[in-house]
This record gives structure tokens, sequence and C-alpha cells, in this order.
């Protein structure tokens, strides 16, 4: 209680004082903010910084890209696990590589706006990443730039929307029978 | 050709796997020169089909041919377009989605308890890995660790799996080459290892087996007497095997140095399991990155020399030899024990305690209504399945169901390798490459 009491009386000075206590800075790795989950590492990246990120990556010994996929956050109610200035956005590009000398993971989240879905490709220092890339824009609509066929791959070419996301309702296609009276 | 003769099978030791990154660099830019694959639109292709005059720099005579979905040895509903050249294959694009049925979308909906459900439907030959990583990724994410027991019968039951799935290449490896014998004793002997899954969880597959956890049911009573006999023919069988195709000049001519990849070209292209260690990377998720009790036991990851199809085959045909050293230890070490994790919030009560125990028939209502909650957070998860590296990209708000549910699935991406294999190789070696990848088509799609 004592202790309590003076503490509150030693802040008064400190308070009028002009600095106040800064935010912690985020903590780096390869120059990108880093945060752990589970246990696991993630970076967050800026969309400029993303494909020269990867490229340090790549030379840092995470040659495989193993993983590469879409999230839609719409409407989460939960938080977003983001370091200190890093904007949660709607959509989130998510790369999951793998360092074979020091088995070893590492993964990238990407935040993508919703009113700006477009990401720069990384196929081109990771060709196995090509069909992840076509996939995550089928499902979720987010354009890759520089991606050599930007095409669907999943769904069919003339199809409309993207059913990963999340106001893609599914069997909101009305089902015809034919003959049926309608 | 007589090159045949002298050359080994596969390379049974652990080198470390090792390259670097200038190696890397000049795989990335062969891969880019070479240009293999056909950037073409699936429509375009259709209507593009058939003879094309010489172009005017006169490069040859094209023709664009579709080959599939509806071809027999196309493993399911794969397109391949090939651009050829005379009989040559100049450029290809594998075409896929036939088989897409929204399995990540049905995974949002479905509960953390329903969810094996969904997935074990993916790679339908290797279903057990499926409801693994699924289980292994939801319980990440709950933060807990199954029971000894679990974890070895978890080991067991995959390594089975394993067998049974290898078995289902030898069969459709050997009927897309022509040695259609081998199509009957392949089904015969996975037939075998199915009976025994099916003894064990119920069904032959898509077992829901595996669950967030725990497993579904101890092993049954017996199931020594009926996995010790089926082990120990095994070995006989295979070297009937070997009597059929590995030695065969015919065999081997028809698979040695046919759709060869390197090995940085493998990790530029993300290809992981056999069409991987098939160039002598020496990369197996049991070995190093230990998940269950893989650990504990002794196995050696089989390396191949050449990467092309012949050491794909061998790989596969070696690596059932290396389950059932697995499997035999898994029956010796087997500890007693509960076989599901005893937290009254994840696993449903034993049904006896539902006629005495109101809080034990609240629970069981609480978890086959609404599911059990997970806590919020995002992990990714990986096993080694027959074909590579199986990862699940996990998001959870906390509530019952998973946000996202990512299957990072082996064949989809072993299947981007396939342009640059056929590269340059006769259309009557197209089967056998394609073959020798093994895609399962439902892992493709999802």
């Amino acid at each position: 209680m004592a202790d309590q009491d003076a503490t509150v009386v030693d802040d008064g000075p400190d308070a009028a004082e002009p600095a106040p206590e800064p935010t912690p800075e985020p903590e780096l790795l390869f120059g990108v903010p880093v945060t752990t989950m589970r246990g696991q590492v993630v970076l967050h990246p800026d969309r400029d910084g993303y494909v020269a990120l990867v490229e340090r990556l790549r030379s840092a010994g995470y040659w495989m890209c193993v993983d590469l996929c879409g999230v839609d956050y719409l409407g989460h109610p939960a938080g977003r696990w983001l370091p200190d200035g890093v904007t949660a956005e709607r959509f989130e590009v998510v790369l999951n590589l793998l360092n074979h000398t020091e088995h070893s993971r590492i993964r990238v989240r990407l935040q993508v706006p919703a009113d700006d879905p477009v990401v720069p490709t990384i196929s081109h220092l990771h060709p196995g990443v090509s069909n992840h890339e076509r996939e995550t824009f089928d499902l979720f609509g987010i354009a890759f730039d520089g991606h050599p066929d930007p095409s669907r791959i999943l769904m069919p070419p003339g199809w409309v929307g993207h059913p990963l996301r999340k106001d893609d309702a599914p069997a909101r296609i009305p089902v015809q029978f034919k003959g049926a009276a309608s | 050709m007589s090159t045949t003769a002298d050359r080994p099978d596969v390379v049974v030791e652990t080198p470390s796997a090792a390259t670097d990154l200038a190696a890397l660099d000049s795989a990335l830019e062969r891969l880019r020169r070479d240009g293999a694959t056909l950037e073409m639109s699936e429509t375009e292709a259709e209507e593009q089909a058939g003879y094309h005059v010489p172009a005017e720099e006169g490069v040859g005579e094209r023709m664009l041919l579709n080959m599939g979905p509806q071809h027999p040895s196309t493993h399911g509903v794969l397109r391949l377009v090939l651009e050829m050249d005379g009989e040559l294959i100049t450029r290809s694009k594998p075409v896929i989605g036939y088989l897409h049925t929204g399995m990540e979308k049905t995974g949002e909906q479905l509960t953390y308890l329903q969810g094996p459900t969904n997935v074990t439907r993916m790679d339908y030959a290797a279903p057990l890995f499926n409801e693994l990583v699924f289980s292994l990724a939801t319980e990440e994410l709950l933060g807990i660790e199954v029971p000894e027991r679990a974890q070895w019968i978890r080991t067991l039951m995959c390594e089975v799996n394993r067998l049974s799935s290898h078995l289902l290449f030898m069969a459709t490896n050997g009927m897309d080459l022509g040695a259609v014998g081998m199509m009957i004793y392949g089904w015969r002997e996975r037939e075998e290892l199915l009976r025994f899954l099916e003894l064990v969880t119920g069904l032959r597959m898509n077992h829901n087996y595996i669950r967030p956890g725990g497993v579904a049911v101890d092993m049954p009573d017996g199931w020594r007497e009926h996995l010790g006999p089926l082990l120990d023919v095994l070995p006989e069988r295979l070297e009937e095997f070997d009597v059929l195709m590995t030695g065969q000049p015919i065999w081997r001519e028809r698979l040695q140095g046919v759709g060869t990849i390197t090995a940085e070209e493998a990790i530029s292209l993300g290809a992981t399991g056999p069409l991987l260690r098939s160039t002598g990377y020496a990369w197996d998720l049991r070995r190093d990155m230990p998940y269950l009790r893989y650990d504990q036991v002794d196995f050696d990851v089989v390396v191949g020399t050449y990467g092309d199809s012949f050491d794909r085959y061998a790989i596969r045909l070696a690596e059932i030899r290396e389950s059932i050293r697995i499997i035999r230890q898994c029956m010796d070490k087997m500890p007693d024990g509960d076989y599901r994790i005893q937290d009254k919030k994840v696993t449903p009560p034993p049904r006896a305690r539902i006629d005495e125990s109101m809080e034990a028939l609240i629970h069981h209502f609480k978890i086959f209504t609404e599911g059990f909650k997970v806590p919020e957070g995002e992990v990714y998860v990986a096993v080694e399945n027959p074909r590579g590296e199986l990862g699940c990209y996990m998001v959870s708000d906390g509530s019952s169901n998973p946000v996202r549910m990512h299957i990072r699935g082996p064949s989809f991406v072993n299947l981007q390798s396939l342009p640059h294999l056929m590269k340059d190789s006769l259309i009557a070696d197209t089967v056998a490459i394609v073959s020798s990848v093994d895609p399962i088509m439902g892992d493709v799609d999802r």
C-alpha cells in the first residue's frame, strides 16, 4: 500500500516532463516487424517492401516457398495479432517459407486492402507459388501484379465472383431442375 | 541402349540435404529460359487445338493437343494442354479444377470436430494424413498434446496408410506403363492393408479416425495378429515386384532418363516428397522436422540419383520397406494408456458415462451440437504425406469453427513441375511422367 502511494507521488513530477513513455519500437527481423504466434515466427512487411523481403529471405536460406494463400477477415471480431504500426486490412496474403539448412519455417503476412486488392507477384523468385497465386486470385480476387498467367485455376473460366470471400455466400446460385415448374 | 545395365536402384542412406544459392539462382534462370509452361487460357487452348502451319520464322510446325480430362492415365480428371513439335512436347500446361468442390469453404462451416470428415476426402489415397494435419493444427491452436498411446497409434496408422498409398502407386504406375499384371498385384496388396484399416477405423477409406484430441477408437482386440502376418508377407511380394518390374529391361528403358529434374529446380518449383528426393536431395519432414513419434523410430530417408521417373518408382518401392520397419517399431513401442486426451471440453465422454452423469450428458450435447471453442490465433503445420509436404494453415477467431482452413496439397504443387519434366520429351512418355509424379486429383482440386 505504501509502495503504491509512493509511486503515485513519484509519477507527478515524471508526468510533467515532456517525454512520456514512448511506444516500444516493434521488434524487427529482416528489416520488418516480427511477431510470434504459438512459437511460429511471423513477419509483417508492407506492400512496397514485400518482394524485397522475399528476396532477402531467399538469400538468407529460405529457399522454398511451400505455401501461399489468402485470408478474408471481413467481419472478424477477434484480434488480428499484428505488431504496432501495421494496419489491419480486410485481406491477407500469407506465405510460408522453409529453410532446409536450419530446419525452420517463417511466415509472411501481408495486409491487402479491400479497395485495391493487388499484390506484386513473387513467382519469378519462387516459380512454385505460381499455382497458389492463381488460386488466391481465383478464390479471393486478389490480383498478382506481374504474374505470367493470371487466369482462374479451380473455378471455370467464366465464373463470376470469388468463392472464398466471406460475402460470397455458398449456395447462392439458384438451382434449376429441368422441367420443374418454377 | 545398353546404359541401363549396372546402375544402382536407389541410395538407401541419409546424406544431408545441401545446395547453395548460386545453384538455385542458375536453376531459376534455367527454368525461366526454358519457358516450359504454356501460358494460354483454357478457352484459347480449346479454340486453337489442332495443327498449325510453320510460323514465318520457320521454327517448325506446331500442334496443340488437349489430353484429358477424360483420359484413363491422368489419375482422375487432369487435362494437359500440350504444344507438340512432331512427337516432341515443346510446351505444356496442366489444367485443373474439374474436381473442385470447395472443401476449404466447406471447412469454414464445419466445427473442429466435423473438420476431419471434410479434409479426409481431399487426398483420398492417403486420407489419414489429411486428418492428421488438420488435427495437429487444431491441437496447436488449443495448446494441447495428445497422450503417448495416441501419438504411437497415429504414427502406426499413418505408416500403414503410406504403405497402401505407395502400393496404389505401384498398381497404377504399372498399369500406365503397360505392366497390366502389376495393377492386379498392387490392388491386391493394398486391399489387404485397407482391410486392416477397416478393422481399426471401421472404414476402408475416408476414415475420420484421427480427430483433434487423439483418435476415434482404441486399437481393436487382435490387431497385432492381423497386422503381423501382413507385414511378414509383404517383403516377399515386393521381391515379386522386383522380378516383374525393377529388373526388366523394358521397364527400365521406359523410365530411366525420362522426366528428369535437378534438386535446385525441384526446390524452386516447390516440389516435395519422392519428386524432390529422386534428385538425391534428402529432405523428409519425418526425419528433418519430426512430428508424432518419428524421432523415436529408426528409418532411412531414401534418395535417388538421377531425378528421373525410375528413381521416383524405386524410391517408393524402397519407402514401402522403410515403412514396414517403422510399423514394426511402432508395434514394439506401443504403450498402454489413453487413446485420446482426457479433456472434457474437447473429448466427448465415453458412452457409459452419459447414462450416469448429467455433466457428461451436457458435455456430450455441447460438443456435438456447438463443437468446442478453439482459442484465437493462426498456425501452419505440415506433415510428410506419401506425395510430399501436406500443410494446413488454420485461422481461428475463438469460435467453434475456423475462419480459414487452407490445405497445402503436395499434389497441387508437384503438378507444377510437369511442364518442366515433360519439356522436349516424347508424347509417348507423357503417361510415364504424369504417373511418376503420382498426383491425386482430389488433393489438387480440393
